[in-house]
């Protein structure tokens, strides 16, 4: 059962088309594990296409209909192409796992800090930083502050931020007024999709030292 | 039932849902250009709004209208209008081409999907009557959060930009932004107390 739902901004940028892409995929990923949001952002659609409805139409050049009907001849219906591959061990949700896939060279965990693991996601926005983030059971993400927005999605394990446990599905957003110390359960590793479009504030002066170096 | 309200907006939803499917059933160009015919300037004027006017928003105008003809048969009358339905084609398509990035998306097919429970019959209300609830609703909102809604949807602006052009701080932003949508929101689900 998911609790920490997407905040109605995001809904609304995305159903939008606003978002960087960052954003979306983290957005995207949360959607695909939550009926509750896709009827929100369904809704979101609708304002879209009401917006659309109701601007003030823009006539296209006089060929444009005969361009595109010559057009329609040629084209074809997409088959439903769909590569049915399993459900990963963690179960990692579309479209996360495309992204991950498709550049099969950093598929590995590659060591992040002392404590946890990464793999990191190549988007094309220039604005965002996207990686799944592997927390040893137990052990906690040092504490650390936000410079701007960070939103974790849970996909395996729990992730304790006190007072709150977050589980599969539910998103963790952060902001600058938020400082925390977020802890995987003692019972499995966490694995989870983050997102940031600024770099964390450390208070360990160590970290700061090589925080350049982990991009984060 | 549909009687009583004005013919334009009710009679639109209803009937580009059907020419729509007529489209996918039968690949009627006959029923496509009285789609192109209504959609492509409002297609073009959603393209102009980020890339200006001229060829390019002409070109993604077409390639949006290619694309409803290609993927007719994706549409479903059940969940939306034919106007929400190419608003996100047309969406997608001006992130692809002018942002030269991806708009990630879930798939429904994907082993990982979380299931979809039935709707409440009382939450699940027909598409038209919807569209014609969303369209009141939008049109009673106050002037500061219309334009809110169409920095967003027409010229792309994320919060962050909105802020900026609008020189409120990024939290009152955020705060209207969701008092906007729970209001759009609420108007379709509250409305079941209307029937």
């Amino acid at each position: 059962m998911i609790r920490h739902h997407l905040a109605d901004d995001l809904v609304v940028s995305y159903a939008a088309g606003a978002l960087a892409e960052g954003w979306s995929l983290v957005v995207a990923a949360h959607l695909a594990l939550c009926p509750l949001c896709r009827r929100r952002c369904a809704i979101g659609d609708n304002i879209g296409g009401l917006l659309l409805e109701e601007l003030a139409p823009d006539a296209p050049p006089e060929q444009s209909w005969e361009e595109v009907r010559a057009r329609l001849a040629g084209a074809t219906p997409p088959v439903g192409a769909r590569d049915g591959l399993a459900a990963s061990r963690v179960g990692v949700p579309e479209p996360v796992k495309s992204y991950v896939r498709r550049d099969a060279g950093s598929r590995k965990w590659a060591a992040f800090g002392r404590r946890a693991y990464q793999i990191p996601i190549p988007t094309a926005d220039g604005s965002t930083r996207a990686r799944l983030l592997r927390i040893p059971a137990g052990r906690s993400v040092p504490e650390h502050g936000h410079r701007g927005r960070e939103l974790t999605l849970v996909l395996s394990g729990n992730l304790c931020d006190d007072p709150a446990i977050f589980r599969r599905g539910d998103i963790l957003d952060a902001d600058e007024a938020l400082t925390h110390k977020p802890v995987a359960g003692v019972g499995a590793d966490c694995i989870c999709l983050v997102v940031t479009d600024a770099p964390l504030r450390f208070r360990s002066r160590l970290i700061r030292l090589v925080q350049p170096l982990l991009g984060i | 039932m549909r009687l009583s309200i004005d013919p334009r907006r009710s009679a639109e939803p209803i009937s580009f849902s059907d020419l729509l499917v007529s489209v996918a059933t039968s690949r009627d160009v006959r029923s496509f250009e009285i789609i192109f015919n209504h959609f492509a300037p409002r297609v073009t004027a959603y393209m102009s709004r980020l890339v200006g006017d001229g060829p390019a928003a002409d070109e993604l105008m077409q390639e949006t209208m290619i694309a409803v003809w290609n993927k007719a048969g994706r549409f479903d009358p059940k969940r939306g209008s034919a106007a929400t339905w190419i608003f996100t084609i047309a969406r997608n398509l001006r992130i692809d081409a002018y942002r030269r990035e991806r708009r990630p998306s879930f798939d429904p097919n994907d082993p990982a999907f979380g299931p979809i429970p039935d709707l409440p019959a009382d939450i699940a209300v027909d598409a038209a009557q919807a569209a014609e609830r969303l369209h009141h609703a939008v049109a009673k909102l106050a002037h500061h959060e219309r334009i809110l809604l169409e920095l967003a949807y027409f010229e792309s602006k994320p919060l962050n930009a909105i802020s900026q052009e609008l020189g409120l701080p990024l939290g009152t932003v955020k705060s209207r932004l969701r008092r906007t949508f729970s209001k759009l929101r609420g108007a379709l689900e509250n409305a079941k107390g209307m029937r």
